[in-house]
């Protein structure tokens, strides 16, 4: 599942800090969508009262309607059947951008009104086929930007856990990658300042804000510079899309992790000529589509991610 | 064999010269497939119309550095032209894919590489 491993080994420091999480029972578990695994999920919540649980989807493409997967509508109508079928009613969803595929009027409407049936609150953040309309964003801005900041970011807290949504598809440069820009930045610097360093943070944008892999643009330039803010933190959950597969990494306090698309899936790194949607049997679609469900449990360092494809 | 090779080194050659040698046909073409722009750099003279076309299933722009030019979302199969009436060197990237880049290299029309 780790596709991409730190550079250096763990310095002896950051193995005691690992055998200080072990000793304290850190849980991670990551299961490839066995429902069955939702059951533990299930057990772990009723025996404990403060963890909760949220969802993830990500790149909806609604009007993508190429050989790939001609029904966008239906597999992201799948996706919320899955959501309103935890055993667990999470506390809201989380949309890691790309709703749209062309960032019209029609497709945001479509989107929302099949979203809208899992009866939850979804916080958003745009991918970069959400603002490609003629004003660079405002359609996305009028339906989801309100308490934002700038190109749509913002911050909240939910069950302790402090949650920052990060915009890093605009004022992209010639031959670079990601982006979230210095006033993104500086904002980000000063809403986590003060914060106790004991507070989890969950990040979520839509690039990965770690380099996946620079020659398809999967990463964020400035990523580096977001994390060492939240260095400080014992624990980070940094969420994305945009790679339509999932993928993830530990790196010290910090866990990355990708969602699937609702829509359809993408060559893993370097296995095509390029990162465009990747043709499967048509049975074999909804098994590389799903959502992700995440589950904070007070004392616990990291979060339990599950992925669940639309069909096992 | 020997002729075969010959032959395929002539393509070559044409290839290159197709790549580096001014164009001076009025329209010429890049495609936009595979996320790469092709090809990738592209001289012509000036009052050259140069029509980008995606064949991607994916939606791609082609936005100017200097933002001299800058298309809407190609969606696939859509153009997009641009007339480069002075010279110089006008890079260009995709504004959702900054990965994939390109260059049009604009000569004076008169100038002293032109045909008379």
């Amino acid at each position: 599942m780790t596709t991409q491993d730190e550079d250096r080994g763990p310095s002896r420091r950051k193995v005691l800090e690992c055998m200080t999480w072990a000793g304290t029972g850190v849980l991670w578990t990551v299961a490839g969508g066995v429902p069955a695994s939702l059951g533990i999920i299930d057990a772990a919540l009723a025996a404990e009262p403060n963890g909760f649980t949220f969802v993830q989807i990500s790149d909806s493409h609604m009007g993508f309607n190429k050989v790939e997967n001609p029904n966008t509508p239906g597999t992201l109508h799948e996706a919320i059947d899955h959501v309103k079928a935890l055993p667990v009613k999470p506390a809201f969803m989380i949309h890691t951008g790309d709703i749209s595929h062309l960032s019209r009027a029609a497709q945001f409407d479509n989107a929302e009104s099949i979203i809208s049936q899992a009866r939850l609150d979804v916080h958003y953040v745009p991918g970069e086929h959400d603002l490609v309309d003629e004003d660079a964003g405002k359609l996305y801005r009028e339906r989801y930007g309100r308490g934002t900041q700038g190109a749509g970011w913002y911050s909240f807290d939910a069950n302790g856990v402090h949650f920052i949504g990060l915009v890093n598809v605009v004022n992209l440069k010639a031959g670079g990658l990601g982006n979230l820009g210095a006033e993104q930045l500086e904002w980000l610097e000063d809403d986590v300042k003060g914060r106790s360093a004991s507070q989890p943070i969950v990040v979520f944008a839509h690039i990965p804000l770690w380099t996946v892999y620079p020659d398809w643009g999967w990463g964020t330039e400035d990523g580096a510079r977001a994390l060492g803010y939240l260095k400080r933190f014992g624990s980070v959950t940094v969420l994305n899309g945009h790679i339509h597969q999932v993928m993830q990494k530990v790196e010290g306090n910090v866990t990355f992790h990708t969602a699937r698309s609702t829509a359809f899936p993408q060559p893993a790194p370097g296995t095509a000529p390029s990162p465009g949607p990747m043709k499967v049997p048509a049975d074999q679609l909804q098994k590389m589509l799903g959502i992700a469900s995440v589950t904070y449990r007070q004392n616990e360092q990291r979060l339990a991610i599950i992925d669940t494809p639309l069909k096992a | 064999m020997t002729r075969r090779l010959a032959m395929g080194a002539l393509a070559a050659i044409l290839l290159l010269a197709a790549a580096t040698a001014p164009v001076s046909a009025a329209t010429v073409e890049v495609k936009i497939a595979n996320f790469t722009f092709s090809p990738q750099q592209l001289t012509v003279k000036a009052g050259t119309t140069v029509t980008w076309t995606n064949a991607d299933d994916i939606p791609h722009t082609v936005t100017s550095t200097t933002l001299a030019f800058r298309s809407k979302p190609l969606d696939t199969d859509d153009k997009f032209s641009f007339t480069f009436t002075t010279p110089g060197t006008y890079k260009y990237f995709c504004s959702l894919h900054p990965h994939m880049t390109g260059s049009i290299v604009v000569e004076a029309a008169t100038g002293s590489n032109a045909p008379r």
